[in-house]
């Protein structure tokens, strides 16, 4: 079967749009983690959805409903328990990691039968996204679009200094708590996608290596959206003549691309030029 | 006489349980240029966050009678990251700020007051440039350029004079000479001796504040003495150039 064959299928459309809206997403607020080094936060609020799946399964309601609702609360607690400087933020993050892995193991483990498509919120299916996924994806990416580009200079002044922003009259605390919240639905969102093990990537990988050739905020995210498009439907397109999973075959795409940019990278600038200053 | 652009009325102030300030008063005035030395650990940079809006007495009264956006403020060097991607004309820019503003792009205004910032600090070349490839002393000019943008009528500036080479120093002092003709300083400096001739007034702050009069501590003095901050503060001799501070 070619190429133009595969492109008529439904479900092949629909991944399509999928990486599209998750794409354009990631490659947003995954700008905004990179820069602000929160990839650990993300990743913290990341493995605490799993409690969620699991309770969903338990409770038999969608278990990305549950992951929504523990990224969101292992968001706002993050932020807040760092603000108040209760307690280390990297302490803090390492609780809710582990405590949401464990509820999730423990849930699934108390539920009769068996946990149909749990693979799935562990790596990710972008061959079985619904209609429903797709609008709240839709949903989801317009509103991070339009966030980032109407709040594009706050965002970008509170990331880069904090307490200088607040002296500017900037809302920091309230914006910080909106970004968080945004990450977190980015992250659950992705999950359908990529998996709770494999979310962390495209987040990461797209603005590393647009990194690698630009250091402006604005530019990491439009070259993150569309390198991370790519590696999606190269993934999506490799997935299915190999027929070997998705979101697997779309990390290692995106890692391939990186050592291939950052080879690029060598041979043309050389070694030195922004080598000192990219975020990796 | 006009009112003061801050009050401070007995202020204290503490982080958690350990009190660093105690019972600070202090009236900033249209076009005071003001320097605040002091011991490391007496409270300087404490005193800065109040003004600047950045921390909360614990007791006492701070007034402004000018907005929070007319400050211009340069912090004292902190660990910023040096790999954000940001470049030096978008730092600068974000000195122009007042509350939540919307949209990308910066009004011709704007854009004309970020040329001048630049301009001023010598940065016209460098605009474009990531901060991570500054020297140390770019980097402290682009912030006195974040701070000067506005053409704010209070600039208060945390030890600006750190990480800049001898020159730029010279500079430094001749620029913010020329900018107390429009605004009102407040400096704080490990190296007041330099600036002494522009300094009006002189605030010592180790825990409590005191002031002096400029004529109090002269240029020969100094140059006589030529002490780190430390020394030129409070305590006996040998190297004292003030006048003992009256007991209250
Ligand atoms: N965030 C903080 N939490 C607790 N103590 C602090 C904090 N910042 C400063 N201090 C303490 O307050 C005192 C004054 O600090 P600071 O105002 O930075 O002094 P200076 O600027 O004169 O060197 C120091 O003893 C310092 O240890
Ligand atoms: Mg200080």
């Amino acid at each position: 079967m070619d190429l133009t064959q595969l492109l008529q299928y439904n479900f092949i459309q629909h991944a399509f749009l999928a990486a599209l809206l998750m794409s354009v997403a990631c490659g947003i607020t995954g700008t905004y983690i990179v820069s602000r080094r929160m990839v650990f936060i993300s990743g913290g609020i990341t493995h605490a959805s799993f409690g969620g799946v699991g309770i969903g399964y338990f409770l038999g309601f969608a278990p990305l409903a549950g992951a929504a609702i523990f990224a969101v609360l292992a968001a706002l607690t993050t932020e807040n328990l760092t603000r108040r400087k209760i307690l280390r933020n990297d302490s803090v993050i390492a609780i809710l990691w582990s405590l949401g892995m464990a509820l999730g193991i423990i849930f699934i483990y108390l539920t009769p039968g068996y946990a149909p498509n749990l693979m799935s919120y562990l790596f990710g299916s972008i061959i079985t996204v619904t209609h429903t996924d797709l609008r709240l994806m839709f949903a989801l990416a317009v509103s991070v679009t339009v966030t980032f580009v109407l709040l594009f200079k706050p965002i970008l002044y509170i990331a880069f200094d904090e307490d200088f922003a607040r002296t500017r009259g900037i809302p920091v605390t309230l914006l910080n708590y909106l970004l968080i919240i945004l990450v977190a639905l980015t992250i659950v969102l992705s999950i359908r996608t990529a998996g709770i093990i494999l979310v962390l990537s495209v987040l990461t990988i797209p603005q590393n290596i647009t990194n690698l050739f630009t250091n402006r905020f604005g530019r990491i995210m439009i070259g993150s959206i569309i390198i991370g498009f790519i590696a999606s439907l190269l993934g999506l397109v490799i997935a299915y003549f190999f027929d070997i999973p998705s979101g697997a075959t779309i990390i290692f795409t995106l890692v391939v691309m990186y050592l291939a940019a950052r080879t690029i990278k060598v041979l043309t600038f050389g070694r030195s030029k922004y080598s000192h200053n990219t975020a990796i | 006489m006009n009112k003061p652009l801050i009050e401070i009325r007995s202020m204290d102030v503490a982080y958690k349980k350990q009190k660093v300030l105690r019972n600070v008063s202090i009236s900033v005035f249209e076009k005071d240029f003001i320097g605040i030395i002091g011991p490391n650990g007496g409270g300087k940079t404490t005193l800065i966050k109040v003004i600047v809006g950045l921390l909360k007495p614990t007791s006492g009264a701070i007034e402004w009678t000018i907005e929070r956006s007319d400050i211009g403020y340069l912090p004292q060097g902190r660990q910023l990251d040096d790999k954000f991607p940001i470049s030096v004309k978008e730092v600068v820019a974000s000195g122009l700020e007042r509350g939540l503003r919307m949209g990308i792009r910066s009004s011709i205004q704007e854009r004309k007051k970020i040329d001048e910032a630049l301009e001023r600090t010598g940065l016209t070349s460098l605009r474009s440039r990531p901060i991570g490839e500054l020297s140390g002393g770019e980097l402290q000019r682009t912030m006195l350029a974040r701070a000067t943008v506005s053409s704010p009528r209070l600039l208060v500036l945390d030890e600006p004079d750190t990480h800049v080479d001898n020159q730029f120093e010279m500079e430094l002092y001749s620029l913010l000479k020329d900018l107390n003709a429009q605004m009102t300083i407040l400096l704080v400096s490990h190296d007041i001796g330099t600036i002494s001739p522009y300094i009006k007034t002189i605030a010592c702050v180790n825990r409590n504040l005191h002031y002096h009069s400029s004529n109090e501590i002269t240029n020969e003095q100094l140059k006589i003495y030529n002490c780190p901050i430390e020394i030129i503060t409070h305590g006996t001799v040998p190297h004292r150039v003030m006048k003992e501070h009256k007991q209250f």
